[in-house]
């Protein structure tokens, strides 16, 4: 019990913090927006799957990973493959020269399904898919840099390179991936149609839970003597290795650990959003989730959910009000956050939140010497009035 | 006395960079309980051979034998698991982390990911912590940012650092670098409280202090041992002089 308030709640603090975000994602957003909207926040809140890995990573680990939408876009692929399967049962592609396979196949000239698309007629495989593709790809490239101590700025063009070389693949092969269009039309999981309005509050509320799920495990990692190592590499690399550890070790571990984190999201992507195409995948989405996790502070793992949520809001703000110069007002609002507030929004919170607590504190004395006063007051008037 | 009885035994050490050979055919013993310091001008190798014995260079030919384990063809981490502890030149501790943090982030337990993830604080990290603390002299710092310790106390932290994992080789680089009088004093009795039971190898510029710790001095100078012995030997070593007041 003990070791739940202090390590996943962390304290006081961290409780006030949790309890202040769930509030205004379970209770506030889905009461004040309508649904269009609120399908809106459950979209940016898969982004901020992202942006809590990149805490792990880049925030406590220093690893800057400029590639996490390879990531985020193989977990959406995952799940955009079973959900197309479904779309394409042999009764709604009859008017194809091969029923049964999904559209983009049958324009393409493909007869068949390929091999590596008929494991994910299986719900189970593609839920385990979605976890273990993104984590063994990132284990792969992981071990391969980190056991080379390849790090730093290379490590940050690499995984770009990563990111480019992906979308160029998907692109490129349109009759296994849907090319640049992505993969679309996605309709029901098992039968459950997943563009209906029940459906769409349902997801909503999963993802919410999920990403309570991850920032717990980002908690409970960053609270282990794993989270302190982490901050020992990102300052002394060569004390923690003379110190009796296998740094690289450590470095892949949190690289597949933020791999899997972002995947999950982009599952939910799909989910909630019924397509996945390139354009989550890419070098552009990638350094957005950099972005949210500098404005929400890449420390923090309840900020960079604000920081996820207050940079698509400007963005689709912005976009609606300002059509033509929307783009340069987000990077305005970049440049502002990342020169003023290095730490970002939770560096803000930190900075001036304890004031405010002060004040709330000072007062509730206030008020309690008043009651005090006040009620020696009472007592005294009742007594002179015998 | 065979090979075998010494913690430490260096033979025909030589590493080249592009054909400079910055330790040159070296031959270094160093017994059980015993302090050795080496000294030698700018430029003689002295750092160069810590860093080959911690693995952090790889060297050219020759071989490094710690308690009969060949350490040349041994990974860092693999090397401080056998027992060989090295403080850098410049302090190298945690900034970010507390005293008491830095010291639990260097408490042999938990080394592996999984371990790392798992790692309890019992109260015998607590005690062992505690106790080192107080050995460097930080024990009412425990709770203090790394960063905000003055120099001396930085250099003592790492040490503690090394201490905690009760190395049987201890390597100390200048640790006596930016220390007053009286902090240098403290590190002197320090140092000789802590080669009881292990091998000390510390390379110092500070004739005083090495005079005050040293069992036996080894001079280097351009990668090779000029002279070794006690200090008095050694200081009034002709070449020894011609070396240090020659240029």
């Amino acid at each position: 019990m003990n070791f739940i308030y202090e390590r996943l709640l962390g304290g006081k603090n961290g409780m006030i913090g949790i309890v202040i975000l769930a509030a205004l994602i379970f209770i506030v957003l889905p009461i004040g927006l309508d649904l269009f909207r609120l399908n809106l926040v459950g979209k940016y809140l898969t982004y901020a799957f992202a942006a809590v890995s990149l805490v792990l990573l880049w925030g406590y680990g220093g690893i800057l990973s400029l590639g996490q939408g390879v990531f985020f876009g193989l977990g959406g692929y995952c799940m955009a493959m079973f959900l197309k399967l479904e779309a394409s049962d042999p009764e709604s592609t009859k008017i194809q020269s091969t029923p049964g396979i999904p559209d983009f196949m049958d324009w393409n000239q493909l007869t068949e399904l390929p091999l590596f698309w008929q494991p994910f007629e299986s719900f189970g495989f593609t839920l385990l898919a979605v976890i273990l593709v993104p984590t063994i790809f990132a284990f792969i490239i992981g071990y391969s840099m980190f056991k080379r101590r390849v790090g730093g700025v290379y490590f940050a063009i690499i995984t770009q390179i990563i990111a480019l070389i992906l979308t160029v693949l998907i692109v490129g092969q349109q009759g296994y991936t849907g090319g640049i269009n992505g993969i679309t039309d996605l309709r029901t999981l098992h039968g459950w149609d997943i563009r209906s309005d029940s459906a769409k509050y349902i997801l909503y509320f999963i993802n919410a839970i999920l990403l309570f799920g991850v920032i717990f495990l980002g908690r409970y990692i960053l609270t282990s003597k794993f989270g302190r190592l982490l901050l020992a590499m990102r300052d002394k690399e060569d004390r923690v290795r003379f110190s009796g550890y296998d740094v690289s070790n450590f470095k892949v571990f949190v690289f597949c650990i933020s791999a899997m984190i972002s995947a999950i999201g982009g599952a939910m992507f799909t989910l909630q959003v019924g397509f996945m195409s390139p354009s989550f995948v890419g070098i552009v989405p990638s350094i957005e989730m950099v972005i949210f996790a500098a404005v929400g502070g890449r420390m923090s793992l309840i900020g960079v959910v604000y920081g996820t949520l207050l940079v698509n809001f400007g963005k689709t703000m912005f976009s609606e009000t300002f059509p033509e110069i929307w783009l340069f007002l987000m990077g305005g609002l970049f440049i502002a956050v990342v020169m003023f507030f290095p730490n970002g929004l939770a560096g803000i919170w930190e900075k001036h939140g304890s004031k405010l607590t002060g004040c709330i504190k000072k007062m509730q004395c206030v008020s309690a010497i008043k009651n005090y006063v006040g009620n020696k007051r009472l007592v005294k008037a009742d007594t002179s009035g015998e | 006395m065979s090979l075998s009885d010494y913690t430490l035994a260096i033979e025909d050490l030589t590493v080249s960079f592009d054909g400079f050979k910055a330790v040159d055919n070296l031959n270094l013993y160093i017994d059980k309980n015993e302090l050795r310091v080496v000294i030698g001008p700018n430029g003689a190798g002295k750092t160069t051979v810590l860093d080959l014995i911690c693995g952090k260079t790889k060297s050219t030919e020759g071989s490094i034998m710690f308690k009969n384990q060949e350490l040349t063809n041994l990974s860092e981490h693999e090397i401080v698991h056998a027992g060989v502890g090295r403080k850098f030149q410049t302090p190298s501790i945690y900034e970010n982390l507390s005293v008491f943090e830095n010291l639990e982030v260097s408490y042999p337990k938990g080394r592996s990911v999984f371990g790392s993830l798992t790692f309890k604080r019992t109260e015998d990290v607590d005690e062992r912590i505690m106790e080192v603390a107080k050995e460097i002299f930080l024990e009412d710092f425990l709770d203090m940012e790394a960063a905000l310790l003055s120099h001396g106390q930085k250099q003592w932290l790492e040490i503690g650092m090394l201490l905690i994992q009760e190395p049987e080789l201890l390597m100390l680089d200048e640790p006596v670098a930016g220390m007053s009088v009286s902090e240098r004093e403290q590190t002197a009795e320090l140092l000789k409280r802590i080669c009881k039971g292990r091998s000390v190898l510390v390379i110092e510029h500070d004739m005083d202090f090495v005079a005050k710790i040293a069992h036996k001095v080894t001079v280097l100078h351009q990668g090779k041992i000029l002279a070794e012995g006690d200090m008095e030997t050694v200081q009034n070593d002709p070449t020894v002089i011609e070396v240090y007041l020659g240029h």
